[in-house]
């Protein structure tokens, strides 16, 4: 049988900051295409770092990554930049330009798309996160939600093939948060999302690793991680207080089926 | 402080002057302050030839009055020293509403008077009917380096959250009781200047990144397809050949 290539598949990834911090300690990392898996840990633990890496941002100190079997090197980093889009944790490092829809054009524009072809882009990016009645205001004229929608609509107008999002429900109120949860839902690209928001992983990814230290240390279904008390103790995450984490595994997961009588 | 003052100059509107590309605009503009500047004092009906023009393009451009005479005011304390010079000038002395005066002053102030209304009247037309990211792309196309352009449009892009950021460590320290009344009290301020330095300078660390992960290569793509044709730059020319035409009639005759 042949084997899916990976979306992303990083090995022993290792890197320190110029000051000798060492964010990063031979982290390993594999998602397959298509899947939604959310990268949890507490601060410090690399996960931003690891992000920066995933598209060409930081080079590689050590290590190796390919992204849909393309290996990242000084020839092919253009390219990657290309399949990986990277949502940063505050929209306004991402939103640069004067409007929305100068900013959303600005990564089609620099892989060389013009005229109408770059207006439709444009206009498409900005309607899968439904924020197309914004395109002419300024970013600072938006709400929060709305300026953290149009930073992912700047990413999907490049129709990245991977999707990497950081702390996306940070900041968000309860129904921007779930504005964003459907939009991210029905978007059919991989997605690495980056979080602390632990009932957001449970309910947009069916798979979850946990970072500490600058390397990958435990993954599995989301729903099994989250009910580990002790697992999520050690790594310095915990569940909203009144949430009793053995009532996740009694739950059915997203998607299966469970008969009522099987409960009992 | 903030941003948002960056657009209080512009009226929204669909004129025929709104419309028109932002570099023919420009041009028009510097041509048209050009032409007044370099118009003899002394021919009075030339000012008020180049005055009835900017009115009248002004009210193409379908501004108000009001929105207009308010941004006036901005020149007032730039022509209060033009009212002062009759009475220091030396020279021949005439009679004015029961005051002397000097003639070759009363001649100055007027020329101050006239050319800085004019100027600023321009100017205020420029900024109401183009928004700042067209005057930005405008002087892209006119062949100013793109750095300078980039640097304005980063500058109006982030002027209101460095300011907000600014507000919030002013609050912060109110907050822990810091209430500066004297100058030996400033060193917290100073210090949070720094400290806003650094957060800016990190910012831009971070914005370069993004611009990266979205596949910059060292040149900002221009957006805008619309470019000034040809009947657009005659019709842009409109104004500063009137100008220019009364001014030289006026050099002539003067």
């Amino acid at each position: 049988m042949i084997q899916p290539v990976p979306a992303i598949a990083a090995t022993g990834i290792s890197f320190s900051y110029p000051d000798g911090q060492v964010a990063l300690a031979g982290a390993d990392l594999v998602v397959q295409e298509r899947e939604r898996v959310a990268l949890l840990g507490p601060n410090g633990a690399g996960k931003t770092t690891l992000a920066l890496h995933l598209n060409g941002i930081l080079e590689l100190q050590e290590g190796s990554l390919s992204i849909g079997g393309l290996r990242l090197d000084r020839s092919s980093v253009d390219e990657i930049r290309r399949r990986v889009g990277v949502v940063f944790q505050d929209p306004n490092d991402q939103l640069f330009m004067p409007t929305v829809s100068e900013d959303v054009a600005f990564g089609p524009a620099n892989l060389g798309l013009e005229g109408p072809e770059l207006d439709r882009r444009v206009a498409e990016a900005l309607t899968a996160v439904g924020v197309e009645h914004v395109t002419s205001r300024a970013p600072h004229h938006l709400s929060g939600g709305e300026r953290r929608l149009a930073a992912i609509a700047t990413v999907l107008a490049m129709r990245p093939d991977v999707l990497v999002l950081d702390e996306p429900s940070a900041g968000l109120d309860p129904a921007g948060r779930r504005r964003l949860l459907t939009v991210l839902a029905g978007l059919s690209v991989t997605q690495l999302v980056i979080t602390h928001d632990l009932p957001f992983a449970l309910e947009l990814c069916p798979r979850s690793l946990i970072m500490d230290g600058g390397r990958v240390v435990a993954g599995g279904p989301t729903i099994d991680l989250l009910a580990d008390e002790t697992l999520l103790a050690r790594h310095s995450l915990e569940m909203p207080f009144g949430i009793d984490p053995s009532l996740l595994l009694k739950r059915p997961s997203p998607g299966a089926t469970t008969r009522p009588d099987a409960m009992t | 402080m903030g941003a948002g003052h960056a657009h209080a100059l512009y009226v929204h509107e669909h004129s025929p002057v709104h419309r028109l590309a932002p570099e023919a605009k420009i041009v028009a503009a510097f041509a048209f302050v050009f032409a007044v500047a370099v118009t003899p004092r002394e021919a009075i009906w030339a000012f008020a030839i180049h005055g009835t023009a900017l009115v009248a393009v002004t009210a193409i451009a379908g501004l108000r009055v009001r929105f207009v005479a308010a941004r006036m005011l901005a020149i007032l304390p730039f022509i209060a020293f033009a009212f002062l010079i009759p009475f220091v000038a030396s020279g021949e002395r005439v009679e004015l509403w029961g005051m002397t005066v000097s003639r070759e002053g009363l001649w100055g102030a007027w020329n101050i008077l006239a050319k800085a209304s004019l100027g600023a009247m321009t100017s205020i037309l420029l900024a109401a009917t183009t928004e700042i990211p067209d005057i930005l792309r405008g002087m892209g196309r006119l062949k100013v380096p793109p750095v300078l352009t980039a640097i304005a449009s980063f500058m109006i892009r982030y002027l209101e959250l460095i300011a907000g950021e600014l507000g919030r460590m002013r609050t912060a320290m109110t907050a822990r009781g810091y209430d500066p009344r004297w100058l030996w009290q400033a060193r917290p301020i100073a210090a949070s200047a720094g400290a806003l330095f650094v957060r800016s300078y990190e910012r831009g660390e971070r914005v370069y990144d993004a611009m990266l992960a979205r596949g910059y290569r060292g040149v900002m793509p221009d957006l805008d397809q619309h470019r000034a044709g040809a009947s657009e730059w005659a019709l842009a020319a409109l104004l500063p050949l009137a100008a220019i035409l009364t001014s030289a009639a006026a050099i002539i005759t003067t």
